[in-house]
């Protein structure tokens, strides 16, 4: 109980940390937001005007208060460019998102744990070799690049699957499938190393020893003690989920929070940006933080 | 191999009992350990060599077009085909380079020095300092990697050094916390206490006897740096916040080639594989120098 409470203080305080942080690198950076949105070559006139619709001219510690106080009360301000409030924009684009993570994942981590255990197994063998190889690709490919690649295969030569658009179960597999194999090199990785601990120890000669055969070994005793460990990559894996989904749902020409940030981007929408950045930054700690009580809750020995 | 035998028979028979451990066997994987090392190493300074003198290597010059080959695939005159304005995919490629490497080691550098610089203060530091500066980084972490990129280089605008602090601003807190662990570990050997008695000042010791101790690690986080840092790179150039399109860098030909995929298959393609063969080296030069640095620390 302690444990969950301290955990949960300190994700409280990295969450104000994390809305701090985002509205210090949007306002602080030299760079107004007035004169981004005014654009090149506007008249003073417009920019101050600017300034006054959005509240850049007071002192940033009034800026600051006003955006907590607002925030506090579930209100992340209104789009530039629409006017509409941010938070329904992100409420309309999330399940999109949400969507692609998830599919993403589980592609991961079917790859990853697969390829991994079967690297371990044959450790320093040709399909452990193999293996690494592929592993060492997929880590080093650019997302949108593989992105390039299954679409040019897939889409432009097979005619199989759409390359654009949102929405339809088709759609969703070439983007899920390219972070999917992004994200699964390091998973394997990770699994792999952690299988090969657990091949080690004295317990698993022991069994071999009583006579039982190799793949009981792995799947009761081997795997439930190495997958403990990659619990807690999970969160770096949504991490990179997360931040592959912004170049893909572009890639892709997906509906989604990625795309509303590069939208938002090219029209230099900082309310959107901020909101967007918050709403992720804010659903990536509370998932840490579920990940690390998770973790806690299966393996008792970390809680102290 | 029947010498081997022979050697390790006698050391069984005569040896004594600590000489009689496993004699080392010869290395299997010895050509493969050294070509993980040459060839990435190979690739790596010819995409150095392109940085440094596009004019030399290129076979055409950066601006030239050719009305006759719009969008031509790959030929013995355009070796990775040409884009839409008959432009030749594999110069730009060439010219491409500087920028993609300017981006990824300024990035490295900058991210690499302030991250070393709060690690070491934070590790040697301790107490309060530590703490305060551990909380700050968590909070820095907490923002997914390529977000905060992005609305840090959305808050400065784009461009060449805007991609560069906003990449770097990635990279900060992990050299920081990775630096910090190495410190406090450091910390309590003999010889800074030696140094502290000689009544060395904090800057002195950090400067001349921590930062000599964390060079291994400082080494393994930038390659591993590098590699992300390229990758990062292309991403922001990407979705339009990179560096300048008049110096076109890798990612911004990945872009505009995504324009053409039903025409020119090539476009898109090469681009692509030349920051994967610049990020497959690197990872596999990263590997190689962990492996050696680990196993030399593991004799320590």
């Amino acid at each position: 109980m302690a444990f969950l409470l301290r955990r949960l203080g300190s994700a409280i305080f990295v969450v104000f940390g994390a809305t701090t942080l985002v509205f210090f690198v949007l306002n602080i950076l030299p760079g107004d937001p007035a004169v981004l949105v005014a654009g090149d070559g506007a008249s003073p006139a417009t920019i101050a005007n600017i300034q006054a619709a959005l509240g850049t001219n007071r002192p940033l510690g009034v800026q600051y208060e006003d955006y907590l106080w607002r925030l506090a009360h579930g209100d992340l301000g209104a789009s530039f460019a629409t006017n509409e409030p941010v938070l329904s924009r992100i409420w309309a684009q999330f399940p999109a998102t949400l969507e692609l993570t998830f599919t993403s994942c589980v592609i991961a981590i079917l790859l990853g744990v697969t390829l991994g255990v079967a690297a371990a197994m044959h450790e320093d063998r040709w399909l452990d070799r193999v293996i690494q190889t592929i592993v060492l690709f997929l880590t080093s490919m650019p997302s949108f690049w593989i992105g390039i690649l299954l679409i040019l295969v897939f889409s432009v030569w097979l005619h199989w699957l759409p390359a654009m658009g949102s929405g339809r179960p088709d759609q969703l597999i070439l983007p899920s499938a390219c972070l999917g194999l992004n994200v699964s090199g390091v998973l394997e990785r990770m699994v792999r190393g952690s299988v090969l601990d657990v091949l080690h120890e004295p317990f698993v000669a022991t069994l071999r020893g009583k006579g039982l055969r190799e793949l009981p070994i792995l799947l009761r005793h081997v795997l439930r003690n190495a997958l403990i460990p990659v619990i807690t990559l999970f969160g770096v894996l949504v991490g990179q989920l997360l931040s592959g989904v912004v170049v893909i749902e572009t890639l892709f020409a997906r509906q989604g929070l990625g795309r509303l940030i590069v939208d938002a981007l090219s029209v230099r929408d900082i309310p959107v940006l901020q909101g967007v950045v918050l709403f992720v930054s804010v659903f990536y700690v509370f998932l840490n933080l579920l990940i690390d009580l998770s973790y806690a809750w299966i393996d008792r020995r970390v809680r102290n | 191999m029947s010498g081997h035998i022979l050697k390790s028979t006698l050391l069984a028979v005569f040896g004594k009992a600590e000489t009689r451990a496993p004699v080392k066997a010869p290395p299997r994987w010895r050509l493969r350990g050294h070509a993980a090392i040459v060839l990435p190493a190979i690739i790596i300074a010819l995409i150095l060599l392109c940085a440094i003198a596009p004019g030399w290597l290129a076979p055409y010059g950066p601006s030239d077009m050719d009305d006759n080959a719009i969008l031509a695939a790959p030929s013995w005159h355009h070796l990775l085909g040409t884009d839409q304005f008959g432009g030749d995919v594999a110069t730009a490629i060439i010219y491409g380079a500087r920028q993609s490497i300017l981006v990824a080691f300024g990035a490295i550098a900058l991210g690499a020095t302030f991250g070393t610089v709060i690690g070491m203060i934070s590790g040697y530091g301790g107490g309060r300092v530590d703490a305060v500066s551990m909380r700050l980084i968590d909070v820095w972490m907490s923002v997914p990697p390529m977000l905060l990129a992005l609305i840090v280089a959305a808050a400065l605008g784009g461009g060449f050094s805007s991609t560069v602090i906003a990449i770097a601003s990635m990279i900060v807190p992990r050299f920081a916390r990775v630096i910090r662990a190495r410190v406090i570990g450091i910390k309590i050997l003999p010889f800074i206490t030696a140094a502290r008695a000689m009544g060395a000042s904090r800057v002195w010791i950090l400067w001349r006897h921590v930062l000599p101790h964390t060079g291994s690690v400082i080494l393994v986080l930038a390659t591993v740096g590098v590699a992300e840092a390229i990758i990062i790179g292309a991403s922001l150039s990407f979705i339009g916040l990179g560096v300048n399109p008049d110096q076109p860098d890798w990612g911004y030909l990945l872009s505009e080639g995504r324009n053409y995929l039903t025409d020119a298959w090539w476009y898109a393609t090469f681009p692509g594989l030349a920051i994967t063969l610049l990020v497959v080296s690197v990872n596999l030069l990263g590997d190689a120098l962990r492996s050696r640095t680990e196993s030399r620390q593991g004799q320590k």
